[in-house]
Parts: structure tokens; sequence; C-alpha cells
């Protein structure tokens, strides 16, 4: 599959060598843990772990934005679906996350007017295509969707449309960090950092978390050589007992991130709590409306309000997201559980654990 | 006929559904048989020793119906020829049922006729009985076809996806994922332009040089919808064999690679029409290699992989760098209406 500017991240001899490296390092057990979900499915759909020494554990993290949307967010999405004064718009990954009772693609079956964009402009398209419904979008993501988002509601606020609005369930990636870290039983050698939403943030973002609990970090893209060379670096660390803040990714990753996407995140949102499916709420891990695009909150514009709800019995994507267990420990794994019938979200996201496991590895 | 579009009339089954038959698709499908207009169509089979007969039947309700490299006319001949081919048969004959949607532009219905006509010739098979059903604006899209095929099998041909065998060398005719990715770009609302087309095309001579060289083959089969990762995923488990490829010997053309990458899509779940993967004995693998790249439609065939003596009934690849991993059947439609 020869791909220019990708075959070369992918070159079988180019990772043996780093193979090799990471197997010369002789190193004692550690725990890694990939935050993010599309490190995920590349470490399997490259089949990284079997390559590597047995002393190396991979840990999936609370990466994967349709992962750590709480139930009731998915809840609210599927009110709004309810409504046929609403368009519901979203990414294609979400249709299938079971909430308490139904799912948007079951709303959808029903009739329910659910759309899937590939980008929150296309939702705003919408809107001003048809003036006499109300659209939604359900907004989820990190740091790598929240700026366009922000950009959309500019443009909707400068346009002065009035039948667009949103439900955020945004998430940020270090306070996520920093809460697994202060979480009791989790044990993580180093964090292998995300690749798209350093982009935005810059390494500087996870410097005080760095700091503070003193944890080898390291920046990584997708590719596969690209995965090799962080975790070298991050095991090279831990052997040396020289935990270090660095970049694996430099030819995206800058110190500073997309400073221009930050602003315009700023300029829409501002940091608010948010709650992540399995985990509970973490301070200051969101992005909320600020008051000057508050009218575009859909929940306070439309007064719904849904109710906390109970997530499925025996489902453990919390601990899962949290490196505490993997899926082969969760009993409804396989079983229960499916990609055809899902019980938790890390089985219906591409970029879910579950679904990485039961894709690649049974 | 004076409408420039299809009317409730064209399907009715009394004057200008016959002036239909009669000025459009008698002339195009132009053969004796047809031409009897007769409930069904009576084959002459009399100069044919053999006694099996294969079967196969496919419905096409492709969106686009208008695609780089082709249309939904030569998609429905060539995938049912195809799949007559794919038993090891030699496809003669097809029966067309075309459902069209009320305001359907005639212009258009003909230009799908004339490529189903010049497709049927391209492939030596006779179209020779149909239906044409007309049903009003909304209740299909533009134009479904079902096609369905008859050919004749030789005699001592044992080809089948429960035939594959320990040691069995796997043969792929040419880059895969070349139609899906055709039909996602195609489609408007992804506003993204690239030179690939469709690789539509019949397979059914490549075929027949494998099966008159006498070399020994197992298994045969296009795969179509869910790719060639469904496709192997049925083999292992039909044979209950394991089945193990190798990433970097799989073919995909650059730019349908780019375009997967970019979309996120897998290129192993992505549907081809007009490739055949071929299981054959370790002994015969390369001579029907040779023979397959003779081929106008297998240039680019190599072998991707091999069959294990493991009853695992599953299918593994040895990726880029050297790990392995599982290929799983997909789950749930991957892209909606491919075909």
């Amino acid at each position: 599959m020869a791909l220019k500017y990708v075959a070369e991240y992918r070159d079988g001899d180019l990772a043996k060598k780093l193979i090799q490296s990471i197997h010369d390092l002789k190193i004692g057990k550690i725990r890694l843990m990939e935050v993010c979900g599309t490190h995920t499915m590349s470490i399997f759909r490259y089949g990284i772990k079997g390559v590597l020494p047995k002393n190396i554990t991979l840990l999936s993290g609370p990466g994967c934005p349709v992962c750590v949307t709480a139930q009731k967010d998915i809840d609210t999405y599927i009110e709004f679906a309810k409504s046929d004064k609403f368009i519901v718009t979203t990414f294609g990954d979400l249709l299938k996350v079971p909430g308490s009772s139904s799912s948007l693609q079951k709303e959808k079956a029903d009739g329910a007017d659910v759309r899937i964009v590939y980008s929150a402009f296309d939702a705003l398209a919408i809107a001003t295509d048809n003036p006499e419904k109300q659209v939604l979008f359900c907004a989820i993501g990190f740091e790598t969707t929240i700026p366009t988002i922000a950009a959309t509601l500019l443009v909707a606020e400068k346009q002065n449309i009035p039948n667009f609005s949103i439900h955020s369930s945004h998430k940020l990636t270090p306070p996520a960090l920093a809460a697994l870290m202060q979480t009791k039983g989790v044990e993580i050698d180093g964090f292998l950092l995300p690749g798209h939403v350093s982009v935005i943030t810059g390494t500087d973002a996870y410097r005080s978390v760095h700091e503070e609990y003193n944890i080898p970090s390291v920046i990584a893209g997708f590719e596969p050589l690209d995965i090799l060379k962080g975790i070298l670096m991050l095991a090279t660390q831990s052997k040396m007992k020289r935990p270090a803040l660095e970049n694996a990714y430099p030819r995206a990753v800058s110190d500073q991130g997309n400073v221009k996407a930050k602003e315009i995140m700023n300029q829409v949102f501002e940091i608010g709590n948010a709650t992540w499916r399995g985990i509970g709420e973490i301070p200051d891990s969101g992005m909320v409306l600020n008051k000057k695009f508050e009218k575009f909150n859909a929940c306070s514009r439309f007064d719904i309000d849904i109710q906390d709800t109970k997530e499925p019995k025996g489902c453990a994507c919390g601990e899962i997201l949290m490196g505490l267990k993997t899926p082969e420990d969760c009993k409804l794994y396989a079983k229960a559980c499916t990609p055809m019938n899902p019980v938790g979200p890390c089985m219906v996201s591409s970029e879910g654990s579950c679904a990485a496991y039961y894709k690649y590895n049974r | 006929m004076a409408e420039n579009k299809v009317l409730l009339d064209h399907g009715s089954g009394g004057k200008i559904s016959h002036s239909m038959m009669s000025d459009i698709i008698l002339p195009l499908f132009n053969n004796p048989v047809l031409a009897m207009l007769d409930d069904g169509a009576v084959l002459d089979i009399s100069d044919i020793s053999s006694k099996k007969i294969a079967f196969s039947t496919d419905t096409y309700v492709v969106d686009p119906i208008f695609f780089p490299g082709g249309n939904i006319g030569d998609l429905a001949v060539n995938g049912t020829v195809n799949d007559v081919a794919m038993c090891g048969a030699n496809p003669l004959f097809l029966s067309v049922g075309l459902i069209i949607e009320e305001g359907m532009l005639i212009s258009d219905l003909k230009k799908i006729l004339k490529t189903m006509a010049d497709a049927a010739k391209k492939a030596g098979v006779n179209i020779v009985t149909g239906d044409t059903k007309v049903v009003p604006k909304g209740k299909a899209d533009k134009i479904f076809i079902n096609t369905s095929g008859i050919g004749i099998l030789p005699d001592n041909v044992n080809v089948t996806g429960a035939n594959a065998q320990p040691g069995d060398k796997i043969i792929i005719s040419g880059t895969i994922a070349d139609h899906g990715i055709t039909i996602l770009s195609s489609r408007e609302d992804l506003k993204m332009t690239s030179d690939i087309k469709t690789d539509s095309a019949p397979l059914n001579y490549m075929v027949k040089a494998i099966m008159d060289s006498g070399n020994e083959i197992h298994v045969l089969r296009d795969p179509t919808r869910g790719g060639l990762g469904t496709t192997l995923n049925e083999i292992a488990a039909q044979s209950n064999v394991e089945i193990k490829i190798k990433e970097n010997a799989i073919p995909v053309k650059s730019a349908v690679a780019g375009m997967c990458e970019l979309l996120g899509f897998d290129p192993l779940y992505i549907a081809n029409e007009g490739k055949l993967i071929a299981f054959a004995s370790p002994d015969h693998a390369e001579k029907i290699l040779e023979i397959i790249k003779k081929d106008e439609f297998g240039k680019d065939a190599c072998i991707i992989g091999e069959v294990l003596p493991e009853k695992s009934g599953k299918v593994y690849m040895e990726t880029l760098i050297g790990g392995t991993r599982i290929v799983d059947m997909l789950t749930g439609e991957q892209l909606p209406r491919i075909c």
C-alpha cells in the first residue's frame, strides 16, 4: 500500500529496528497508557502489542470522545430527536450508542430526523436549508474538534441564524490525566499522549500534569513507526528513571500548539466541569458556552433538563477507560456486548477499546 | 417515443409498455429468444453435454446510478455474470427485471440499457427474458435492477467456498476497494474529485481459462459487498480452516488508499466488482496466477496469502511492521447502497 508521506511511517525494516531497540532495553514490567482512541485502533491494526516485550503492558485510556460521553448527554440528544420540531445532527459514531432506553439510531428508525454530518459546518448548512426546523448539533469531542465547532458558532452568530443550537459535551484532555493519576488503584508508568489533540494544545498543555506527577509523557503520531518511537522513548525514560515530557511528533505538534484555533475556541467556550462516562465529574475538564454564546445552548433555550440515569449494570467501560480493567475482564464483553448489540459506548465507537479488542484481538 | 420521462403507463403492460419494448429494449438486447416475447424464455441446450447448471440472482440498487467507469446497468450484468462464473460455470443466459421510478429520464434509461447490452455482449451472454415495472415517484429511487443468470458447469468441477485446503495459495486478481471508493467519492455530499473509477468487469473468460487449463483450483469468489476481508472470513468458516494473508502483498491503488485513509475506511472491507479470489493448490498456484495475469482484467494479480491447517475458521494478517492481527467480518453496513 504505497502512499506518499505515509508509507515512510509504515516501513517494515525501520519498524524492526525500533522493535529491536525496545527489546534491547530489557526493561522490567511497565504499564503505559495510550490516552487516545486512535492510538488504540492503530496499535491493534498493526499488531503492535504482539511485537513488544511481554513486560510492556499497553492500556487504553479515556481518549475516545464517544466512550466518555455521559449517558445523560446521550439521553439529552435522544430527547431532542424525539421532537418533530428538531433535526438532530451528529457524528456517525454516536448513532448507535445506547442511552438509558433508546439510541439515536433507534429513534431514526422510528421516524426521527437524525442526520450524520462530517463537520459542524454541515449541520449549520442544514439549519440554513431548513428554516422551519430547529437544528441541534451533538457537540462531542476533545480539543481536536472544539475549535471547528466554535468557528461554526461564530459564523452562526455573524449570520444571525436563529434555528441552530448545540448541546456541548466537550472534554479537555490534561485535566482527565490529572484525575486518572489521583484515582485509587490506577497504576500507570507513562502516558503515550495523543497526536491530534496535541496539534491544537501543544506540548506545553501537559507540563503541569507531567511535573505534578513526575510521569514519563511522550506525544506520538498515529502511524506504527510513530507509536513504536513513542513507546521506545517512554521505555527509555522509565529505564533511566528520568521522566520527561517529550514530543515524538514534531512534524505536527509544536510547544504552543495551534494558537489561532485556541483563540477561536476561547471566544465561544469557557472552561467548566464535565461528567465523563464511567468516571464521573472532573472539575474544569469541560468546555461550556460562554455568556455571549449561551443563546446557542439548546438545553437552556428549549428548557430541556434530563435527569441523571444509571449506567448499564455490569458494563465496565469506566474502569476500562481508566486502565483498571481490560475489555476481557468485563463480564459482558463478547457475550452480552458485541458491536452488533453494544451495551457500552466502548463497544460502539470505532475508537473504543472494546471495539478494538473485538475487531482485532479475539 | 415522444415522452422524455418514464410514466406509470410504461409499466402498465398496455400500449406504451409494448412500444417501450419494441422501440428501446428489443433493438438493444437483440436475440431470437427474447424476440419471441413469450412469458418465459425457452432455452435450447441440446448441444451441451454437461449435467449441471449454475444459477444466481442479484439486485442492484446502487446510488448514484451513474458513476466513473460505469453505471448501474453494466454493474447488474457483470455482477451476475461473475456470480455464476464463481461457481466454475460458463454463464450463458440472463434475465433482467427493471423497477423504475416514475419520472426517470428516458434518455437515462436508454443509456443504462445500452450499457447493459454492451456488457452482455462483452461477456458473451444473452438477455433472454425480462420484466419492467414502473412505481410512483418516491416509491423507488430512479431505478433498481434485478438480474438472474444461468451458466453451464463443466463435469467434475468442485469449486466452492467449503473447499479451501491447508497449503492452498490465495490469489487476488487485482487491486482492491476500487468500486466502493468510486461510489463513495461520486456521492454529491462528499464533494471530492479523483480519477478513481469502478473496476466493474466480467470475469467469466478469466474463470474459463483457469478451468480449461486443468490446474487444481478449490475456491473462487468475487469479493463484492463486505470486501476481501469479509469474503475470506466466509471461506475460512465454510471450509473450517485458518487463513493468513500479508498486508504488504495486498494491492491497493494509491489514490484509493489515500481516500480510505482520509475517510477512515479499511480497504479490506470495501466492495469490488471486477476482482476474484482464487484458492489454488500450492503446486498449481503459480500457473494459475500466470493465466489470470494474461486476462484483460487480471494484470495486477498476485498471491496474498495461504491456508493454514488450524481449524479456527479465522483470518489473520501479518501487518506491515511484522505484527499479526485478526481480520474480522464486517459488522453492520459500512457503506449503504454500494451495488
